[in-house]
């Protein structure tokens, strides 16, 4: 990195003359070694995928997961350092358990979108701590409001998607995210497209082992975030790995 | 004491008959407008439906101070969360925040309160909560001194699904026969309608009030 040795990135709390915090763009950088994450957002619910790699085989598997549940109703998918997602996944609950003790009802996924922001930014702002060296997707469904879908990045910067990736392969999944029309599709349809890029975008060469993790929020699971059922895993795992033998035959034919 | 001045010291409180009903589209509220200290009449013409936001109002019974004080801390809260969510608090999320209030201060409070309003998700709501701080949904409620002479007319003259108007003259009729029996009540009703399209504020005159049997 050419700003190396230039003296300004030992502080989160002190500007490069350029007007840069390179604390939190090395954060950033703490991304680029995790699983790639991604998120769609259909017409009935949000779709969460996640290429969780898996660095030892004597791992159990199932052992450190990267989809969480905040409440019923919110899913939060995690990219980065996973020891600062669970502090980040902590507060987000907390702040979900708060709300619905103050307010007698869930907590709009937007309120909760800008509590965890804030929280981040908060550790971009002194030397005393470290920016997070984690993104998560803030996920839910509401039937009157529909499906929402937020990424904040550990600048704590927040945008709402209807596709977004993050982690290992972010640039290749975007390309192929925007392939879909998002808007018109089903969550059953998402869980198999989801499946397919991860598997699409996984580098076998680089990482050999990973684990797939799959969860939705919609209409069908009434508004509450959960893991998918047995056998839609199975199909939409299948489904990815037929369309990869397809492409790789495909391949071996142009050549 | 001399008990002709004993209103001199007497704390004001809302001796009341408040009533609100949902309906298909919004909430009609409606309340007398006596306030008394002691024996003493010391308002004649009071509002006792409190504008909290926009679209939720509360009915107060109990004390007028602590009723009004709670009310303000309430309007002021739900204000800054709408600011945060940048839409209007849901109606059962303002019966949260009275309740909270009423409960963490039961036993410094006197106040029985009717939380109503129309929000987008459920539409025209009705919340009770009485002294003590519990709160609960229901279709009608009845609150205030007044409201023990009516219950038996309220049980059986409510129907689910009544449109604005039957509701109307169903709160007014209701609390003319809790005025004309409690002696805390009384002057003149007092109605208001939340729908989505806004609020529209009624009074009925003591001279219009519908007539019953008095002997």
């Amino acid at each position: 990195m050419s700003s190396i040795g230039t003296g300004y990135d030992l502080s989160a709390s002190q500007f490069s003359p350029d007007g840069r915090v390179f604390q939190v763009e090395y954060a950033v950088k703490a991304l680029e070694n995790s699983g790639t994450v991604i998120g769609l957002k259909g017409k009935d619910g949000v779709v969460f995928a996640i290429e969780k790699l898996v660095t030892s085989k004597l791992y159990e598997p199932g052992a450190n997961r990267r989809i969480f549940t905040v409440d019923k109703h919110i899913g939060m998918a995690v990219c980065g350092l996973i020891a600062d997602a669970r502090q980040i996944v902590d507060i987000a609950r907390r702040e979900a358990a708060n709300y619905r003790s103050q307010y007698g009802v869930r907590i709009p996924l937007k309120y909760l979108n800008d509590r965890v922001s804030m929280y981040m930014h908060a550790y971009t702002l002194y030397s005393a701590v470290r920016p997070y060296g984690c993104s998560v997707i803030l996920s839910s469904y509401d039937c009157t409001d529909g499906p929402a879908m937020y990424l904040i990045d550990p600048s704590g910067v927040s945008y709402g998607y209807h596709g977004c990736a993050v982690g290992k392969a972010k640039q290749a999944a975007k390309t192929e995210i925007e392939k879909l029309k998002l808007t018109n599709m089903s969550t059953q349809e998402l869980v198999k497209e989801a499946a397919k890029i991860i598997y699409l975008v996984h580098d076998e060469l680089k990482d050999k082992n990973f684990e797939l993790e799959l969860s939705w929020v919609c209409a069908d699971t009434n508004g509450n975030h959960e893991r998918v059922p047995e056998s839609v895993f199975t199909e939409a795992e299948k489904c990815a790995k037929q369309a990869m033998d397809a492409e790789s035959d495909s391949d071996g034919e142009d050549m | 004491m001399d008990c002709s001045t004993d209103w001199l010291n007497a704390p004001e409180s809302t001796g009341t008959s408040i009533m609100a009903v949902e309906f298909n589209g919004g909430v009609v509220i409606g309340a007398d407008s006596r306030s008394t200290t002691g024996a003493y009449i010391a308002n004649r013409v009071s509002d006792k439906l409190t504008k909290v936001t926009d679209q939720i109002y509360c009915c107060r019974s109990g004390s007028a101070a602590d009723t009004q004080a709670i009310a303000d801390v309430v309007a002021y809260h739900l204000n800054f969360h709408a600011m945060e969510l940048g839409e209007p608090p849901l109606v059962e999320t303002g019966a949260a925040v009275f309740r909270e209030l009423c409960y963490n201060y039961r036993d410094s409070l006197v106040a029985g309160i009717l939380v109503a309003g129309w929000d987008r998700k459920k539409g025209g709501q009705v919340y009770s909560i009485p002294i003590g701080g519990m709160c609960v949904r229901q279709a009608v409620s009845i609150g205030g001194s007044g409201s023990s002479y009516v219950y038996g007319y309220v049980d059986a003259n409510f129907k689910p699904g009544m449109d604005k108007e039957e509701c109307v003259s169903f709160v007014i009729k209701t609390l003319s026969l809790a005025m004309a029996r409690d002696g805390s009540s009384g002057g003149v009703v007092r109605v208001g309608i939340i729908t989505p399209e806004g609020v529209e504020r009624r009074v009925v005159l003591g001279t219009e009030l519908p007539k019953f049997y008095e002997g």
